[in-house]
């Protein structure tokens, strides 16, 4: 059968909200009976990339198609863009305002996290238009 | 699927078919159908939140009652802490143990003793590092088997010891054997309970075989025949046991003191406890060694089996605790070996999933998705499911139909009305 497709406008200006998204793509992954891992991995890894949204690029929209082997995510933003993208993927740097550390977020974590729970990982960004992040997460569902 | 005991029951004259206990259920574990509340059995984790909700009284706990101690030849009532903060101006938690006896019990074992027992096993595993972090108390039985239904990542970070009740039972009823050297058939072991989730736990245990309690009486149940009791005691017997640890247990953040580190979280409140398991697995929370979690707000002392509101009770047992010693109980022996859990806690795949068949799912899954894009998406719960999207599951398992959606026929009923006036 074909993918099951879910679509999320993620709010820009809302810390408490982000993070809708991935719990409710967890939710049906959950009710769909897949594994309890790659769940997992797919709310860590959107949950992370919902964040960086608000943080960095005022939200934007996801959307997810979930197939029986694999789960494919795109997180579209219409942000300022990642100027240098193997520094952004290294642990620890960010570019994270002090108001956004203050509250735990910021830790420089986001994108190498993505990395480390996601099997693909592809980021398409154009500075002054936004970033487009590809993410699939294969799923062995026995 | 197997049946699943439980003991918050459906009273169903009184039962008028309103919302109350439909939207509040944490589980969604509710129907309306024809009028009447239905609990889905597999779902239904025995926290009591329809109890409380229910203005017309039509949910009710099913617990032991005092005449059931008559079926055996010697009696011990095991009392939650949750009791002592039950009763205005206690002074002297030994005025309530005395006071269980002269209802007829021969002997009391205070479960608070049996946890300060497990505050020291879970200081030792955590200390061992043999549970995975962060160690999610196992105390609570309604949470407990949220867990087993829900997050089956969280499985493993359960603490693998038999909740204070069950140790509590166990120890008494090897003492009441050796002290009357009667036969352990012979000798009932009652919990003094705050909460349903205990009686179904007695019932069908999620660690053990078979509990060493016989059953388990509310409090509320006994309150009457205790509070005359005790105002007419000759004297007061010397049995209470317990330090502040493990009184402390009756009330949220208790089990967390007993722990005796800084790095711990303790939730209290179903939805809160939900809340904090949803950010445990995505892995949100860090840095914490400890988390207790009690599905009713305030702890024990919030169970719908107690009588008074739970933070007058909960202000009463700090009162109670304050000149008591740390802990008065300490592990000898092979006491750490009889808490640990006869097995091991494995998620329940069946309750929430819609098919075993992957592929069956998800045609179920694209359908609901499109039926729910056709709902009015008000959660109304006028259709007896909880909301929209619960009720597009139920269509597509075949338990309900569109035209269940009031606000569906209405609109069917106003276009056969139209088609109607266009041909007069």
């Amino acid at each position: 059968m074909s993918a099951i497709h879910l679509h999320y406008e993620v709010s820009g200006d809302d810390f408490t909200r982000a993070g809708e998204a991935s719990g409710s793509v967890k939710k049906r992954l959950k009710s769909l009976g897949f594994d309890p891992d790659a769940i997992r991995r797919v709310a860590i890894a959107m949950y992370e990339a919902e964040i960086n949204m608000v943080i960095h690029a005022e939200g934007g929209y996801c959307d997810v198609d979930i197939y029986p082997d694999k789960v494919e995510i795109l997180l579209a933003d219409k942000g300022p863009g990642i100027p240098d993208v193997d520094k952004a993927m290294q642990e620890g740097f960010s570019t994270a305002p002090d108001n956004v550390r203050n509250l735990g977020f910021g830790a420089g974590m986001g994108l190498p996290n993505i990395k480390k729970y996601t099997d693909e990982m592809r980021i398409e960004t154009t500075i002054g238009v936004g970033t487009n992040l590809y993410l699939t997460v294969n799923v062995n569902n026995n | 699927m197997s049946t699943y005991f439980h003991s918050v029951e459906l009273e169903v004259d009184k039962c008028c078919g309103c919302t109350n206990c439909l939207k509040r259920c944490p589980t969604e574990a509710i129907r309306i159908r024809e009028g009447k509340a239905h609990i889905l059995s597999e779902r239904c984790i025995d926290c009591g939140e329809c109890i409380r909700v229910c203005p017309h009284h039509a949910k009710k706990a099913h617990s032991a009652e005092l005449e059931d101690i008559k079926k055996f030849k010697y009696n011990v009532a095991i009392p939650a802490p949750a009791l002592y903060g039950q009763f205005n101006n206690l002074d002297n938690v030994n005025i309530a143990l005395t006071g269980l006896k002269a209802i007829g019990f021969d002997e009391v074992f205070e479960v608070s003793r049996a946890a300060e027992l497990v505050s020291e096993a879970t200081r030792k595993l955590i200390k061992a590092g043999k549970v995975e972090k962060p160690v999610i108390s196992s105390a609570c039985p309604a949470v407990v088997r949220l867990i087993k239904i829900r997050f089956p990542e969280l499985c493993s970070n359960v603490l693998p010891l038999l909740a204070p009740i069950e140790v509590a039972a166990k120890t008494a009823r090897k003492e009441a054997i050796e002290r009357t050297g009667l036969k352990s058939e012979d000798i009932g072991v009652f919990f003094i309970t705050p909460c349903p989730a205990k009686v179904t736990e007695i019932h069908t245990p999620n660690s053990v075989e078979k509990s060493a309690c016989n059953g388990a009486i509310g409090i509320s149940r006994i309150y009457p025949e205790l509070t005359k009791a005790m105002d007419h005691l000759e004297h007061i017997e010397s049995l209470s046991r317990s330090g502040l640890i493990g009184i402390g247990w009756a009330t949220s953040g208790g089990e967390s003191a007993g722990i005796l580190r800084d790095k711990y979280l303790a939730a209290d409140g179903i939805e809160n406890v939900i809340r904090i398991l949803e950010e445990l697995e995505d892995e949100h929370i860090r840095d914490v060694d400890f988390v207790e979690l009690n599905a009713c707000s305030g702890g024990c002392v919030g169970g719908v089996l107690t009588v008074e509101n739970p933070y007058v009770a909960q202000a009463r047992i700090q009162k109670l605790r304050k000149y008591l010693p740390v802990t008065m109980n300490h592990l000898e022996n092979d006491d750490m070996d009889n808490m640990n859990w006869e097995n091991e806690l494995q998620f329940d795949a069946d309750i929430f999933r819609l098919s075993d068949d992957i592929f069956k799912a998800m045609e179920m899954m694209d359908k609901m998705e499109n039926i729910c894009k056709d709902l009015p998406g008000l959660d109304c719960g006028s259709c007896g499911s909880p909301t929209c999207r619960a009720m597009a599951e139920d269509i597509v398992k075949g338990n309900a139909k569109e035209t269940d959606c009031i606000h569906k026929l209405k609109a069917q009923i106003q276009k056969v009305y139209d088609q109607l006036k266009d041909t007069l």
